[in-house]
């Protein structure tokens, strides 16, 4: 288990090198370079954008930049915005927890009530309920979020007026824990509606294959009452492939969040990535795919040391 | 990343083949999935022949009729330049179908062939083939998607968008392939073909690629339906489509601003996208039930 772990650490490295390679190669296929925005501007003289490219190191060659810009990013310098030139870095450390409290709130959301629907439905099977089920689900999934955003909005915040339309506080109001948790709801619940959707139908058929498992029918025979079977001796079984699905979900939620963000005027990473998108603002783009890819990185390895902790029957080389 | 599905199944636990009735049988018993491909198949044909059902133009604009409400001369009204609502719904249907099986078409065919190569020749080039599927898969894709679409200019065209779509969505796949591709090439079958001196491409493409077709047709299935959505989630998002192309995800994104007024403008569009994208995914349950009924392959979105 530990060598696996530690290999699997170890694999993890070399692509986190190669992802900032792709993201630094991406970055300078840009027409013209981080000067395009001087060189149509007829007040700035040839010699000034050579000097500014001296400057900026443009001189050098490539892999001599990377290297430079790797080791910076490796100390903690993330370059700084060209919009408001404030270091990234620190953008980002405004901007992360946002998207984090969406995130965790929506993964809350799902988990909450994904999970237990999915028991109810699986221990229901062919009733009413789970037919309701089966079909509202197929529906939540293929809605496009900003579709039911926008509807949920509409009608929750706009004609009925119970929950604010956009943002984190209230402008009237000094912010509180309150206000935060009314601003949360409907973005959580948007962000969070496609993994609720997808868990409990993957929870429905985990317990619906383990209940016919010889050892619950000892549990059942033993004479142990359904819930205890349900909930003690099923569950356990049929969570395993759940975190799994879970893992490799979870940052499904941050690329989600640029939308759900977009919507609710949300102050998180997927508006600072989409504005640093409008402004050709680089340095921002860069670190906003960077930090996506190390949580999807992290996430998928969490989601295989968790599995094979949790199932000691898997045998790793 | 790709160690928990070498684990090979049980192959032999399948009834015998002739007591099983065909794939095409079990799929038109399947409820669900007939269900799904009548609506499909309505939908589509409605926006193929979309000249034959409306003489409204999706992108003739007219400013005296603007943000109409549904009446006779425009069934679902017009937008906020006066086009007409309804023909831009079954012209936007040719678009949106039209990416999500163009770029369906592009990934699956990538996927399927990388996946098979890397499982059929393993060993090195094994496994420096499933360490470049892990860097494509280390980016979020909407956010690569939306760099690259922003790089290139924004507004994309439609081949552009199919292409982009396509390749930067076969890694799933392609790990998927690979795993089938290892447990298949271990069977005896396959050392018999060797055996009687069939090369190593022929073993390939005769003998092991037609076993690990199942999840390949359900993801494909499957794929429409997320590329469709991930389509209309960069219109939507403004870094899609050109905003003169008529596709559900640019309706959407104009309406926005008069949901208040004009629900009509957003209703529609959803819910027919809505509607397109369960009804792909009910065939594609009914795939995965008359193929591979243990698979959870497929099941994938973009935003």
């Amino acid at each position: 288990m530990w060598r696996y772990a530690v290999q699997r650490i170890l694999e993890a490295i070399p692509l986190l090198f190669l992802v900032t390679l792709v993201t630094y190669f991406l970055m300078n296929l840009t027409p013209g370079g981080p000067l395009s925005l001087y060189m149509h501007n007829p007040k700035v003289a040839p010699q000034t954008l050579h000097l500014l490219a001296v400057q900026m190191g443009l001189t050098k060659p490539w892999y001599v930049r990377y290297f430079l810009w790797l080791w910076s990013l490796l100390h903690g310098n993330w370059g700084y915005s060209y919009f408001s030139g404030q270091p990234v870095l620190a953008l980002i450390g405004q901007r992360l927890p946002n998207t984090l409290i969406l995130m965790g709130s929506s993964f809350i959301i799902s988990l909450g009530i994904g999970i237990p629907l999915g028991i109810y439905v699986a221990t229901h099977q062919y009733s009413l309920q789970d037919h309701v089920f089966s079909f509202a689900s197929f529906f939540a999934w293929a809605m496009p979020s900003f579709f039911f955003g926008l509807l949920l909005q509409t009608i929750f915040a706009v004609r009925l007026g119970w929950l604010p339309v956009s943002g984190m506080y209230s402008v009237y109001q000094p912010p509180s824990l309150g206000q935060l948790l009314q601003h949360l709801i409907l973005p959580a619940f948007v962000l969070g509606l496609g993994s609720l959707a997808g868990w409990s139908r993957y929870m429905r058929s985990g317990i619906l294959e383990v209940i016919r498992q010889d050892y619950i029918r000892t549990a059942r025979a033993k004479g142990l009452s359904e819930r205890k079977v349900v909930w003690k001796h099923a569950l356990k079984n049929a969570l395993l492939p759940i975190v799994t699905i879970i893992g490799l979900d979870l940052p499904g939620f941050f690329g989600g969040a640029v939308i759900t963000e977009e919507i609710f005027a949300w102050p998180g990473m997927g508006r600072l990535f989409l504005s640093s998108l409008n402004e050709r603002d680089y340095p921002v783009q860069m670190a906003g795919l960077l930090i996506g890819a190390i949580l999807l990185v992290v996430g998928n390895l969490l989601a295989d040391l968790t599995y094979s902790l949790l199932d000691p029957r898997i045998q790793y080389r | 990343m790709a160690k928990l599905a070498e684990i090979p199944e049980a192959l032999g636990t399948e009834e015998p083949r002739e007591h099983r009735p065909s794939v095409l049988v079990r799929l038109f018993h399947h409820r669900m999935a007939l269900i799904g491909a009548v609506v499909l198949f309505i939908m589509v044909s409605a926006s193929v022949f979309a000249p034959l059902i409306t003489r409204q133009s999706p992108t003739q604009t007219n400013l005296f009729q603007t943000l109409l409400p549904p009446g006779p001369g425009h069934l679902l009204g017009t937008d906020q330049l006066g086009r007409d609502v309804f023909s831009r719904l079954l012209y936007g249907g040719r678009i949106s179908f039209l990416v999500g099986a163009g770029a369906t078409a592009i990934s699956v065919t990538l996927g399927t062939f990388y996946g098979a190569l890397s499982g059929f020749l393993g060993g090195i080039p094994d496994r420096l083939m499933m360490r470049f599927v892990d860097l494509v898969l280390s980016f979020p894709a909407i956010f690569l998607l939306l760099v690259i679409l922003n790089l290139m200019g924004g507004q994309a065209s439609v081949v552009v968008m199919i292409l982009y779509l396509g390749l930067f969505g076969w890694g799933g796949l392609a790990r998927i392939v690979r795993a089938q591709v290892l447990s298949i090439k271990k069977l005896e079958f396959v050392e018999a073909a060797r055996a009687v001196g069939a090369g190593p491409l022929r073993q390939l493409i005769v003998h092991v690629l037609p076993g690990a077709m199942a999840p390949v047709w359900v993801a494909a299935a499957f794929g429409v339906g997320g590329n469709m959505l991930a389509e209309a989630s960069l219109d939507f998002l403004g870094f899609g489509l050109s905003p003169s192309i008529p596709s559900w995800g640019n309706m959407l994104n104009a309406a926005q601003n008069y949901i208040v007024t004009n629900p009509t403008m957003i209703l529609v569009p959803g819910l027919t996208i809505t509607i397109a994208v369960v009804a792909i995914n009910f065939v594609g349950d009914g795939l995965r039930d008359a193929l591979d009924p243990r698979s959870t392959a497929g099941m994938q979105r973009i935003g």
